[in-house]
């Protein structure tokens, strides 16, 4: 199908919509549409960053930091120091993003992780926050009764452990350091890092525990 | 607290443990309004710091919105405030959208 449309500056394969927008629909078409017109931005450019945060720069990045904090101890402190320049000995491109702030979870610590105001998150090494984070209630709750909203994530906290949940800025992304699951001394790096959940490093959840061997 | 609210995504995300992709976008536009700040603020012309305090103040005022709606509003006042679109044009726009005379979508 080409050609057809004569006088079109567009191309739109399949552009007929059956159902007009809806109102906010058509705002966001508005949008980009008319900054694409001013040579603000192109569709090119959005459509790189969405991919890029749901593929690429998913929880996984932030899962080889984890791993390689658990078998060199050296990285692990340099880590805590300055999560930028940890990250980046990892080649994550991390520099020009707000500052990564590594809590390391320890006997008697348990650390989680929230934004109180809006939903700043840890982007550069979780990818995208899941919806439940930007929730008011979430927000709310992790600060007020975070033992409660960690039962609801199936997470029971004993009660001599405390507690410790960091409110991200705009400036200051938190991220959690999980505790390395006892019975994993065999394991690769790799194979380490398959057992880091993204909820693990938002202190919601616990890594896997490998499968036992037989 | 209401049953249909935090429970029930911490549920939905108990669900699928292993997901580590969980669906962030529940509509089309929804990743388009994030791809189009992350564009402009994230090495692009304007401070990723003015449209999280647009944010933070579409949170306030307009609590009952979705998360998306106030990150486009959010948008929308950064990028007025800018002087890259008015508010008279984006109004034009939308409402060429919503009658179907413009129908090219991204």
């Amino acid at each position: 199908m080409s050609g057809e449309h004569d006088h079109e500056h567009h191309e739109h394969d399949h552009g007929h919509h059956p159902e007009p927008p809806s109102d906010v629909e058509a705002r966001a078409l508005a949008l980009e549409s008319l900054l694409i017109e001013k040579g603000i931005l192109t569709s090119e450019q959005v459509d790189g960053i969405i991919r890029t945060f749901e593929q690429d720069i998913g929880p996984m990045l932030g899962a080889r930091v984890v791993a390689r904090a658990w078998v060199d101890p050296d990285f692990r402190k340099r880590l805590i120091e300055d999560g930028n320049a940890a990250a980046g000995e990892l080649g994550l491109n991390v520099t020009n993003l707000a500052r990564l702030s590594v809590v390391a979870d320890e006997p008697g610590v348990h650390n989680m992780i929230v934004c109180t105001l809006c939903s700043c998150y840890p982007w550069m090494v979780l990818g995208l926050p899941p919806t439940w984070y930007k929730s008011p209630p979430y927000r709310s709750r992790a600060v007020r009764e975070p033992r409660v909203v960690l039962e609801e994530f199936g997470v029971t906290i004993p009660k001599n452990v405390e507690i410790r949940v960091w409110d991200s800025s705009s400036d200051l992304r938190y991220m959690v350091l999980p505790e390395r699951p006892s019975g994993t001394d065999h394991m690769t790096e790799a194979e380490l890092a398959g057992l880091v959940t993204r909820d693990s490093m938002i202190g919601v959840g616990l890594p896997r525990v490998p499968a036992a061997q037989s | 607290m209401s049953a249909d609210r935090p429970a029930t995504s911490l549920d939905g995300d108990l669900a699928l443990p292993r997901k580590n992709g969980e669906l962030v976008f529940e509509a089309p536009w929804e990743g388009r309004a994030f791809g189009m700040a992350l564009a402009l603020t994230d090495g692009g012309p304007l401070a990723w710091n003015d449209f999280r305090q647009r944010l933070v103040e579409q949170i306030r005022t307009e609590p009952d919105h979705r998360y998306y709606e106030q990150w486009l509003a959010a948008f929308e006042a950064l990028v007025t405030d800018a002087g890259f679109v008015t508010r008279e044009q984006l109004e034009r726009r939308a409402a060429e959208y919503r009658s179907m005379k413009r129908d090219e979508v991204f």
